[in-house]
């Protein structure tokens, strides 16, 4: 990871605590217990009174899956440009790096997994609900075609809101680009994980986030193509309870495992085990 | 028309239908049904037939023209079940090395419990990644609504041709609209800046060919050649070209 990003402060509730002294405490969005926040950090981000799951960032992500200092960003560089002229949307970038701290919605880079060496992709709510524009698609293909040149897996965690409006058909195309990367490296034999967070829906479901050799899932994560509320008022009745939830997404057969936070990278470490082991 | 306004003419009931396109371009039609998963999605209808000497699978989003036809075919909305026979069907046509046509013309992907719960992601997911390498050439033809990842499911394609009157959409202009400015009043102002007219389309390079309404009865004999001319390439730069035109997509 680039020295400049371990000292920009990212601005999320619970990343910014660097600021003030770690005995700060904030509220439960769920059960509304008051926490302190070294103490969620030390949960995995998890509320330790009802087991609620914080939304996390990409970069932090990236340190909770990954092995210490084993990280190697790629292409960080790459930026949005408004080719349609779409009007505000340059606005709309600003105040993403501004809110996220990043240059797009979406980490890429090599590292290690319990020692062994992986593509890792890692999308960001933060920016533009980690929507998909021409970037994040090039990005992400980018870090395909490079494990299918080194013969690398890649782990995916995804969130997105799904293709990014703002670039029109070429956001959406990105579906295309990406999906195509993902089944390159797949016919090469290549391994691709996906850790599916929430939310997950859109354009990035009905595409790359649904293409795992195994798919995991964070618990209560909402994984689904339709937006709720869109699918309410097309029907005009209520949703059932626990509607494209990954406990029911699962139930459906549509999810290999739900994996707790505390559990994600010893998980993740068995399987590139087993698959490096089967390579040979 | 202003762009909003072709979307609306898009939508229109007075348009040919995907059934109308099959009868015009394919002789000796016959319609093949069913995922043989689950059931069979009367929003899409495929089958096999002739174009000129040549044996074609041909797949169609129906939407109908009457309010009984548009009941019937859902719309034109695809359940997950659609997007598996068609894919079925392709993977029969790169067995019987049978180009593929398709017709696209729907408002999106349905969007409901079962869709949901069916796996309307995964479905197009895989639609995506199979037609990026099937062994045998597509050609995908938007001749209505090609509604975001519901029309990009039977458009990854080595042709993508428009009719002049269509459109191709990340999100309705409605939809657009209502997100980013809470206005639905105001989907003109967005139709216009999604770009979604064949004319703009074709301007940023994203689709092959327009094809004006008024020389429709050419569209048999365009369809012929231009298949011919896809299927005597050797296959491997057949997908190796399918990489490159969407590789290329934003960059």
């Amino acid at each position: 990871m680039e020295l400049r990003n371990l000292f920009i402060k990212a601005n999320n509730e619970l990343e910014s605590s660097s600021l003030r002294p770690r005995s700060r405490k904030i509220n439960c969005k769920k059960c509304q217990s008051l926490i302190s926040v070294s103490r969620i950090r030390k949960n995995n981000f998890v509320c330790p009174e009802c087991g609620y799951y914080f939304p996390v960032r990409a970069r932090r992500r990236i340190l909770m899956l990954t092995d210490k200092r084993s990280f190697v960003e790629m292409d960080a560089d790459l930026e949005s440009r408004n080719i349609l002229g779409f009007p505000g949307y340059e606005e709309k970038i600003t105040a993403a790096i501004e809110k996220s701290r990043e240059k797009e919605g979406v980490i890429c880079g090599v590292a290690t997994i319990s020692g062994h060496k992986t593509c890792i992709f890692s999308m960001d709510s933060n920016f533009m609900m980690g929507s998909m524009g021409a970037v994040v698609g090039e990005k992400i293909t980018r870090l395909f075609e490079y494990a299918t040149a080194n013969k690398l897996p890649v782990l995916g965690v995804t969130v997105s809101g799904g293709a990014r409006m703002q670039e029109g058909m070429i956001s959406l195309m990105q579906m295309s680009k990406v999906s195509a990367a993902v089944k390159r490296n797949s016919n090469k034999g290549g391994l691709y994980i996906v850790l599916l967070t929430n939310p997950t829906t859109g354009g990035v479901d009905a595409s790359f986030a649904m293409l795992g050799d195994i798919t995991l899932a964070e618990p209560g994560a909402r994984v689904g193509f339709a937006g709720p509320r869109v699918i309410e008022k097309s029907l005009n009745q209520a949703l059932p309870e626990g509607f494209q939830k990954a406990e029911r997404v699962l139930e459906c057969g549509f999810i290999d495992e739900i994996v707790p936070r505390s559990e994600q990278k010893s998980y993740i470490g068995r399987l590139l085990e087993l698959h490096e082991v089967s390579n040979e | 028309m202003n762009d909003y306004e072709i979307v609306t003419a898009a939508r229109g009931d007075k348009r040919l239908c995907a059934k109308d396109y099959i009868d015009l371009v394919v002789k000796d039609f016959m319609e093949l049904h069913g995922d043989r998963l689950y059931g069979d999605d009367k929003a899409i209808i495929a089958g096999l037939g002739w174009i000129g000497d040549m044996p074609v699978t041909v797949i169609g989003v129906q939407k109908g023209k009457t309010l009984e036809e548009r009941v019937e075919h859902n719309f034109g909305s695809a359940h997950p079940e659609g997007y598996r026979k068609a894919l079925r069907l392709m993977k029969q046509a790169e067995k019987f090395k049978r180009p593929v046509l398709c017709f696209v013309d729907t408002a999106g992907a349905y969007c409901g419990i079962d869709a949901e719960e069916h796996g309307q992601g995964r479905a197009i997911a895989d639609n995506l990644a199979q037609m990026s390498d099937l062994k045998t050439p597509i050609l995908s033809i938007v001749i209505g609504e090609g509604g975001s990842g519901g029309a990009l499911a039977l458009s990854h394609a080595d042709r993508i041709w428009m009719m002049e009157g269509a459109y191709f959409s990340v999100v309705s202009p409605e939809s657009c609209a209502n997100i980013l400015w809470k206005d639905t009043k105001r989907a003109d102002e967005a139709a216009n800046a999604l770009a979604l007219t064949a004319n703009k389309l074709s301007r940023l390079g994203l689709i092959d060919r327009i094809c004006p309404e008024s020389s429709v009865k050419e569209l048999p004999k365009q369809i012929y050649e231009e298949l011919r001319q896809l299927k005597s390439l050797p296959t491997e730069d057949l997908v190796d070209a399918r990489y490159r035109k969407f590789r290329k997509v934003g960059y």
